[in-house]
């Protein structure tokens, strides 16, 4: 007999289930009542979707300061250009290959800058985001093509049958992977390691105190968060078809960080919310494009005064649980 | 020399050989030599700055001691990290309430079930049966303990909205769930009203004739101390100086000295407690 603890919350449920099968009838059809246009600003939609829920785990889930994430975007980036265009890797098999990557780089860059607290670890990761953007842009090994970039990045593509080549196949493409990502840190959050990044974000001393290995769990944060930036920078850079240093700029991780601040702090939808806010507003209002920055700071200013915990926070025991021992005679244990 | 009434004297769970902490110019703990013995409550006690916390955070390895040894069920874990001193079995609380203030009370008490569970980023992410099986042993444990310090209802609270002695017993619940051979609680019992303390005794003296485990407590609370300590160890300056069943404690003259400074007029200020 399986016991399973989500009974109680069958209405709950059901009613989240309505919301998700909505959500995904809207994302379905919506590239097909739209123009181009319209299909590439959902595109970019989802990359900072994407992005988000990777700064997410890191300064949402764990609560460490990191504002150097373009790092990890860029790494991701360009691994997928330079080995596309130098070997001719297709870009499918680059996807796990960037991933893996910037995972790889976020694993020697922050194993031993992870004990750092709080503004420290702010500095350091902003300074680690402006040496890879510089180190781009210094041509090492003539690999990265200096300020100019790479360019003639393929189409992904599964042989000669399925090729990624238009705008509304790469919204597919990038929602399929932001739709995988949420269902896997939706079900991360409700496990130990979850629960442990957390534990940490709300007490160091007292996590450790149970049993927690911080250090791990941290280095875990930064390198799942980096690998999936890195997913979001092979599908900009084969959208695209070029990379270039200005695109992982000091302002790209600034986003990311509003992203996650505006949408709450650990929040998978408010993320989602977050990330609309960005990428979406500025499209929504051309003419105000040179006021940007203002209506962002002020918006920044406002949330921070008024709402510190999001736009949609994560609710904690909203889901009510039932008692596992009732029944069981062992409720006076 | 007073017998020790432990119920089994003959097992030491917690050994101390010389322990020594400095910090600075300052030795906080000095050459202190500790013996818990299995099923006994064993009291800290001592003035302020003492020592007493110090020799906590040694032996849950928050800090690494300059000289001395510490020895856990025949273990030597000096030096080791706290997440793998919870695993050996020792679990703390701390003198100032530290729990996840923004996560439910029953998401504080799955944190001590930490370290006994072993799902890893893959099997949470495509939630294996293994994980689930070990999801549903967390969730039936934290129940259990919850229920233990009456706190059942409050589980979907958030542990900084329930009540301050509430919050003391949540920590408490959250240091049993991981089952520990050895719990070790930094007064228990300070902010707590009378009858809270009563309460916090009589459950302490529940755990330790239900459970097999030892209690290592620090505490300032007189009749408490007196009232379920099988051992009073006394603190003063880091060192240690005095040790003895409650009784002989205190009436010795060096432990009222040291609470209450050298005074030849007035050394009977304490009423002799009544027999226990």
């Amino acid at each position: 007999m399986e016991q399973t603890p989500l009974t109680g919350i069958g209405k709950l449920a059901s009613s989240r289930q309505l919301h998700v099968a909505l959500a995904t009838a809207v994302f379905l059809l919506y590239p097909f009542m739209v123009s181009n246009y319209y299909i590439d600003i959902a595109f970019y939609f989802g990359i900072y979707t994407l992005l988000g829920l990777s700064l997410n785990i890191v300064l949402g889930e764990v609560g460490l300061f990191d504002l150097g994430h373009a790092g990890f975007y860029a790494i991701g980036a360009y691994t997928t250009a330079i080995l596309n265009t130098k070997f001719g890797i297709p870009i499918l098999v680059l996807l796990p290959l960037s991933a893996l990557a910037a995972a790889l780089f976020a694993y020697v860059v922050c194993s031993p800058i992870i004990h750092l607290q709080g503004d420290y670890l702010l500095i350091v990761t902003l300074g680690m985001g402006e040496i890879v953007r510089l180190a781009l842009i210094n041509n090492p090994f003539d690999l990265t093509g200096g300020p100019n970039g790479v360019f003639g990045i393929d189409f992904p593509s599964l042989g000669p049958w399925l090729v990624i080549d238009s705008s509304l196949e790469y919204y597919f493409l990038i929602w399929l992977i932001v739709g995988l990502t949420i269902l896997g840190l939706t079900r991360l959050q409700d496990s130990r390691i979850g629960r442990a990044w957390n534990y940490i974000r709300e007490d160091e001393t007292a996590a450790n105190a149970n049993g927690i290995d911080s250090r791990s769990y941290k280095l875990l944060a930064f390198v799942l968060g980096a690998a999936l930036a890195g997913v979001a920078g092979n599908v900009y850079a084969s959208k695209l078809m070029c990379v270039s240093p200005e695109s992982f700029s000091f302002w790209e991780s600034c986003l990311m960080f509003c992203i996650v601040l505006i949408g709450g702090m650990g929040s998978i939808p408010g993320v989602i919310i977050g990330a609309a806010f960005i990428s979406l507003f500025p499209e929504i209002f051309r003419p105000f494009a040179m006021y940007r920055m203002l209506i962002f700071g002020s918006a920044m200013m406002l949330m921070m005064m008024f709402r510190p915990g999001g736009v949609w926070p994560r609710k904690r025991g909203a889901v009510k649980y039932e008692s596992l021992l009732e029944g069981t005679g062992r409720t006076d244990a | 020399m007073p017998e020790r009434r432990a119920h089994a004297a003959d097992e030491t769970v917690l050994e101390t050989r010389g322990l020594t902490k400095i910090f600075g110019g300052l030795i906080a703990v000095n050459s202190i030599d500790l013996k818990v013995h299995k099923g006994e409550i064993l009291s800290l006690i001592g003035p302020n700055g003492a020592g007493k916390t110090t020799v906590f955070n040694v032996v849950s390895g928050i800090y690494r001691p300059e000289f001395g040894d510490v020895f856990f069920r025949g273990d030597r874990i000096t030096g080791k990290k706290p997440h793998q001193i919870v695993a050996h079995g020792i679990a703390r609380t701390f003198q100032n309430i530290r729990l996840f203030p923004d996560m439910t009370c029953r998401e504080n008490v799955m944190a001590g079930r930490h370290c006994r569970s072993t799902s890893g980023l893959f099997s949470s992410v495509f939630r294996t049966p293994g994980q689930r099986a070990e999801e549903n042993k967390i969730r039936e444990t934290a129940e259990k303990r919850l229920r233990q310090v009456n706190l059942w209802k409050s589980r979907d609270d958030l542990a900084k909205n329930i009540a301050y002695g509430s919050q003391r017993m949540l920590e408490i619940a959250r240091a049993l769930a991981s089952d520990p051979a050895l719990l070790v609680l930094d007064e228990p019992s300070s902010g707590l009203n009378p009858r809270e303390t009563r309460d916090l005794m009589a459950f302490l003296q529940g755990i330790i004739r239900d459970e097999d485990v030892t209690i290592l407590l620090i505490e300032h609370d007189m009749n408490m101390v007196m009232g379920i300590s099988d051992w009073v160890v006394v603190m003063d300056g880091g060192r240690k100086i005095a040790e003895g069943i409650p009784e002989d404690i205190y009436a010795d003259q060096r432990v009222i000295e040291a609470y209450l400074g050298k005074d030849d007029e007035d050394t009977t200020a304490y009423d002799v407690p009544a027999e226990h």
